[in-house]
């Protein structure tokens, strides 16, 4: 099985300049792979390209040699760098925890999610903490793949290193790919296995 | 760190005000409704008193205790308020979550008739639509209903467009909700409390409308108890010094508008994540 | 660094409180203290960073500085510029002139207002903005845009003219980098350099360590609402047997270019605080000392607070 995208091609109009051009990628499942680049290189678009959150103009993703679907629980998640703006406000954590799937015990224990958080506005929580449950909603039975755009960037960085641990046993465990899309070259090679270097791959003028 | 500061703080203030503004407008609404019609008939032997014991707000050229007739007239301001706001109201969610939802060609389309009827003077088109269906409750109530929703439609549809590009409604996707999930889920309560507040705000837009046509001879019958029909009456007498009968009714009117405002801006400042913690 | 505690402080920052009055559930109304007994000093001529994660009330100091709080916000302590205490009158006084603040957000610019207009301000002269447009690389048909024709980094450069039209001596930055790719944050810092070797203070609130290494001259490391450390950057690149506090060593511990090894627990929530030093419940030197108040010590060239430290 792999992620695989096929000349992608994006731009918000007609008109406007491509921000991507022919974009080639491939990751395994199981893979862990850095996509390395400055900002403004469009690295979260193609994330979110690839996790479906946005449709490429031209080209396409494909999962396991087939396109990406587009309803019911994707195989491809995404989790981003602001979790405070990808949790609803009105609702509590156990409800944003359950959306996809009725997260288990052995999941939340092993994200270092305490039992009284459940019972939190997500406006009680920080970052850090708010990140785990993002991570925990992601990693349902279905998740195959999972892309981490910038997930730490926000964080300090002992709770950065904290989230990492985790999200490295949870592939180790599930089997899942990573693509990992972050500015921080250290990081990069800490975490994959292989760095693919966005302005290498991308050239839209 | 835990102290619980003074009882009296802003939000406890405005709980008081909209349960007062609530309990006047309920009350009048109710008292309006359940009158005795004899309360207000005609009695030529005491026309023209000036307030009193025996008649407090007076009465009119035909002996009619102003009153009972007020407070009918306006619980009857209240009556096609409400209709008329509620039927405004569905227009408009309706119209902006379809606009924002589909977008595209039918997003242009209610854009286009927002435009055009807020190009218009609110006045004119009521005052149409009104003479068109015949006056009466009928045409006031159309007119009126048909004429408030572009404000809220356009207040609701920014709100939609606003909520659905959040990355937690799109994450709801691609964790296999489906649109219908969404909509019901994420986006309507969130749309909701706007939506309320704009709705309790179109009430004295609404009452207004109403005693405005009525008051220019397009609404209400001259029959009726209306705060219109009232106050256009006792222009003809105010020359004269009759002063109660345009006195009395304009302070109940402003009143009423003023406290549906009072509701509204305090139901803002306490929604409002800015201001709500003051 | 002798030389440096003579020359008066630009800013001197002592045991500031920021607590804002929130609802619970209803109509109970609590206090939340955010920032706790928060003490730092700016000389004129550095950078100061602060460093914390986002979202842990860093930009509070930023505001508390700019006298820029909502409403529901109280603040105790003190804050002087100068040797002068900064009271709210004097704050809206030399605002924007004495003290420049660029904030976090492009928002701050008004929509409706065109460059030229906004970085002129009230009282600014046409040509001062023209110098400090051709300072950053803004073209002159920049002046005619609105903000939403600026791109991100047109923008930061536009928010940094403006501070820097009005000759301000201490210049507050709020997250200036985010959103900026690697050489146009390259260059806001290298802006920031140069405006510290002219004779400016800078207070620079980040939450990107790297940053902080790359453009600071002292680093005040920011951990649940207070200041636990504030050391030379030379300190920080030696290692952590050269910094002070448990927690300055355990982020250093943390660091991908390092060991990558994260300590246990959370910073705590600001409803939720420990008695003593925040720290505390996750320090491996913690005792019976540290429940008591812990105040900012001097210790070789650095201020730390842990009575621990050595």
């Amino acid at each position: 099985m792999q992620l695989e995208a096929k000349k992608i091609s994006f731009r918000y109009q007609k008109n406007s300049p491509w921000i991507l051009k022919d974009v080639d990628l491939t990751v395994q499942a199981g893979e862990r792979v850095a996509l390395l680049g400055p900002s403004g290189y469009g690295k979260s678009t193609l994330a979110k390209i690839l996790a479906g959150y946005e449709n490429p103009v031209k080209g396409e993703v494909f999962w396991d040699g087939a396109p990406l679907p587009k309803k019911g629980f994707c195989p491809v998640q995404m989790i981003g760098q602001h979790p405070e703006k990808a949790v609803n406000p009105r609702w509590k954590m156990a409800r944003i925890v359950n959306e996809g799937w009725q997260a288990d015990e052995q999941t939340l224990r092993e994200l270092g999610i305490e039992k009284a958080w459940m019972n939190r506005w997500p406006s009680e929580l920080s970052g850090g903490e708010l990140q785990r449950f993002c991570i925990a909603r992601a990693l349902g039975p279905k998740t195959k793949f999972l892309i981490c755009d910038e997930i730490s960037t926000m964080l300090d960085v002992i709770t950065q290193a904290q989230i990492w641990q985790k999200v490295l046993a949870a592939a180790q465990k599930g089997g899942l790919g990573l693509l990992v899309v972050t500015h921080n070259k250290a990081l990069a090679a800490r975490v994959c296995e292989r760095i693919i270097e966005l302005p290498k791959l991308n050239r839209p003028s | 760190m835990d102290r619980k500061t003074a009882r009296f703080n802003t939000r406890t203030r405005v709980m008081v005000y909209i349960v007062l503004a609530f309990v006047y407008l309920a009350g009048v609404l109710l008292w309006g409704l359940l009158m005795d019609p004899e309360a207000y008939a005609v009695d030529y032997r005491v026309k023209f008193l000036p307030p009193g014991a025996g008649h407090l707000f007076g009465t009119d050229f035909m002996g009619r205790d102003m009153l009972f007739r007020c407070v009918k007239g306006l619980s009857t301001s209240i009556v096609i308020g409400v209709i008329a706001s509620a039927v405004s109201s569905v227009i408009a969610l309706a119209a902006g979550v379809a606009a924002a939802v589909v977008g595209g060609k039918l997003d242009s389309f209610v854009n286009w008739c927002v435009d055009l009827c807020m190009g218009m003077p609110h006045l004119v088109l009521l005052v149409l639509i009104s003479f068109m269906l015949g006056r009466g409750m009928k045409g006031v109530m159309f007119g009126v209903a048909l004429t408030h929703w572009p404000e809220l439609t356009r207040i609701v549809r920014a709100e939609v467009l606003q909520i659905r590009a959040q990355p937690y409604v799109q994450a709801a996707y691609r964790l296999g909700k489906t649109r219908m999930q969404v909509a019901r889920e994420h986006i309507l309560p969130h749309v909701l409390p706007v939506y309320l507040i704009g709705v309790i705000l179109l009430f004295p837009h609404a009452i207004m409308h109403e005693a405005s046509i009525t008051f220019l001879g397009f609404g209400l019958s001259a029959e009726e108890p209306a705060i219109g029909v009232i106050l256009s009456e006792s222009m003809k007498h105010i020359a004269t010094g009759k002063w109660w009968l345009a006195l009395f009714p304009g302070i109940l009117l402003l009143a009423a508008i003023m406290l549906f405002d009072v509701i509204g801006e305090n139901l803002k400042r306490l929604l409002n994540p800015g201001s709500g913690h003051e | 660094m002798e030389e440096k505690q003579e020359k008066m402080a630009l800013l001197d920052v002592q045991k500031l409180r920021v607590s804002f009055d929130m609802y619970e559930r209803g109509l109970q109304k609590k206090e939340l203290e955010v920032l706790h007994e928060l003490s730092l000093r700016v000389y004129p001529g550095e950078i100061l960073a602060v460093a914390g994660a986002s979202g842990s009330g860093k930009s509070i100091l930023a505001h508390a500085v700019m006298g820029i709080l909502p409403g529901n916000a109280r603040t105790e302590g003190e804050i002087r510029y100068r040797g002068e205490l900064l009271d709210r009158k004097r704050q809206e006084s030399i605002r924007g002139k004495e003290i420049a603040f660029i904030p976090q957000s492009v928002e701050y610019l008004d929509p409706l207002m065109r460059v030229d207009r906004q970085v002129m301000g009230i009282r600014g002269a046409k040509e001062k903005q023209e110098t400090a447009f051709a300072r950053y690389h803004l073209g002159k048909e920049v002046e005619r845009m609105y903000p939403f024709q600026l791109s991100g980094g047109m923008a930061r450069r536009v928010l940094i003219s403006t501070a820097v039209m009005e000759e301000a001596r201490l210049i507050v930055a709020d997250e200036p980098t985010p959103g900026l790719n690697a050489e146009m944050a390259m260059e806001t810092l290298q802006n920031f350099r140069e405006l510290a070797d002219e004779g400016c203070g800078v207070l620079l609130i980040t939450h990107d360590i790297d940053l902080a290494f790359q453009a600071a001259d002292r680093i005040a490391v920011f951990y649940a609402g207070t200041i636990v450390e504030i050391a030379s950057v030379a300190d920080f690149l030696a290692g952590k047997e050269a910094l002070r506090h448990p927690y300055s060593k355990a982020f250093i511990d943390a660091l991908p270019q390092n060991d990558f090894k994260p300590i246990e627990g959370f910073q705590p929530y600001a409803g939720n605080l420990p008695k003593g030093c925040l720290f505390a419940p996750r320090c491996p030197m913690r005792s019976g000392e540290c429940e008591k108040e812990i105040a900012m010590r001097k210790i070789r060239d650095g201020e730390v607070r842990c009575v621990h430290a050595t």
